[in-house]
């Protein structure tokens, strides 16, 4: 068990979790620098095969940091990590929820509210494509990628079972 | 699932319909099955089926009005809902019990996989197998992309910051906090109060 590494799992994690405005992918540029670049915790495609196997795992899509955090410090740094990354936005979540009702009066909330929607989106997306760089790496990842988008496009499907058609699918054809 | 509603302006009673509120180890039970079971992403449809269907410990406009709130904070739609239904219905204590509820399944197994992926993640044929993964992982996340925005881009300009958004972060390298500070406060200027901005014709599904 490595302790010198907790306080930077701390504000790692604590910082990212600010950043996950519209959901867990919009930090993922800045997940990618800090653990991979800044910290080497891990490499970027070990980043890319925990983060994808994360999606299809039960519950909150980001409980892969658990697995960052047991790398970099084993079981206390597993819990340190879900600590720094749920607690802030947790209290924040819970002081605004109790606020809410109030600030329905407030003309701003529906600004903020109409401004952020296009910016969760497009933050969305760009840590898509930062993912996609170490996702989508020839051919035929690009054809199981495209794929996968148009099928859930067009059928209800529950998108587990195409990513474990995806496993199975690499497994033979890689 | 009407997003788009507008919450009145009268305040809605904590768990609206339930007539006692529910005890600290059956929300925690609750949100530990949902934790569970909601494999394949959209936690939101479990938990509305969960909470509003199953259990009926909210309405569906209380169940919007809180959706709405995750979605306007930083943090996980899934885990800050659930710290928004556990308070309303039993305060801070079942907001923590809902939150663990929520992240327990999924973080023990992703403890232990990162300790198998540790161990084994050099195979060939794990390799392989997560290769394919990572793939349909990016078709994936496109696809929310597009059903999120389909659902919550109503007005002509909002393509314009999604685009500024996107070149701001992969382009111009500017970090993911100042590109939602910046475009997020241009943005949020744009829609002030008392201006009306036009609205894209196909809005809404």
């Amino acid at each position: 068990m490595n302790l010198k590494e907790l306080p930077p799992l701390v504000r790692v994690f604590a910082y990212l979790s600010l950043l996950t405005v519209g959901g867990g992918m919009a930090a993922f540029p800045e997940l990618k620098i800090l653990t991979v670049e800044v910290h080497h915790w891990l490499t970027f495609p070990q980043l890319v095969h925990l983060y994808s196997v994360g999606q299809m795992a039960p519950g909150p899509n980001m409980m892969m940091i658990v697995a960052i955090g047991e790398w970099a410090a084993g079981l206390l740094g597993a819990i340190v990590v879900v600590i720094a990354f749920f607690g802030p936005t947790g209290l924040l979540t819970l002081i605004v929820g109790r606020l809410w009702t109030k600030l329905s009066k407030w003309p701003w909330r529906k600004s903020i509210q109409d401004g952020l929607a296009p910016v969760s989106i497009g933050l969305l997306l760009a840590g898509c494509f930062t993912f996609a760089r170490g996702a989508v790496v020839g051919f035929d990842t690009a054809a199981i990628a495209a794929g996968t988008l148009l099928i859930l496009l067009r059928y209800k499907i529950n998108p587990a079972l195409l990513v474990l058609a995806a496993a199975i699918l690499g497994a033979f054809a890689f | 699932m009407s997003e788009a509603v507008t919450t009145p302006a009268a305040p809605t009673t904590p768990s609206a319909n339930a007539a006692a509120p529910p005890s600290l180890l059956q929300i925690f039970t609750e949100f530990l099955i949902i934790g569970a079971t909601s494999f394949g992403g959209g936690v939101v449809a479990y938990l509305r089926n969960g909470l509003v269907s199953k259990r009926a410990w909210l309405d569906d406009r209380s169940f919007v009005e809180l959706l709405s709130i995750s979605q306007s904070l930083p943090g996980l739609n899934s885990t800050n809902m659930a710290i928004l239904v556990g308070d309303r219905l039993r305060g801070w204590s079942g907001a923590v019990l809902a939150f663990l509820g929520m992240c327990l399944p999924g973080g023990l197994l992703m403890y232990g996989v990162g300790m198998v992926y540790h161990e084994h993640g050099d195979r060939a044929l794990v390799t392989a197998a997560l290769k394919g993964v990572a793939a349909a992982a990016v078709g994936l996340i496109l696809a929310t992309a597009v059903q999120l925005g389909k659902k919550s881009l109503d007005h002509k300009a909002d393509p314009l910051f999604v685009i500024i958004t996107v070149l701001a972060v992969n382009r111009l390298h500017l970090s993911v906090l100042t590109a939602l500070l910046g475009v997020g406060v241009i943005a949020t200027l744009y829609y002030r109060p008392g201006v009306i901005r036009p609205k894209s014709e196909e809005a809404h599904t």
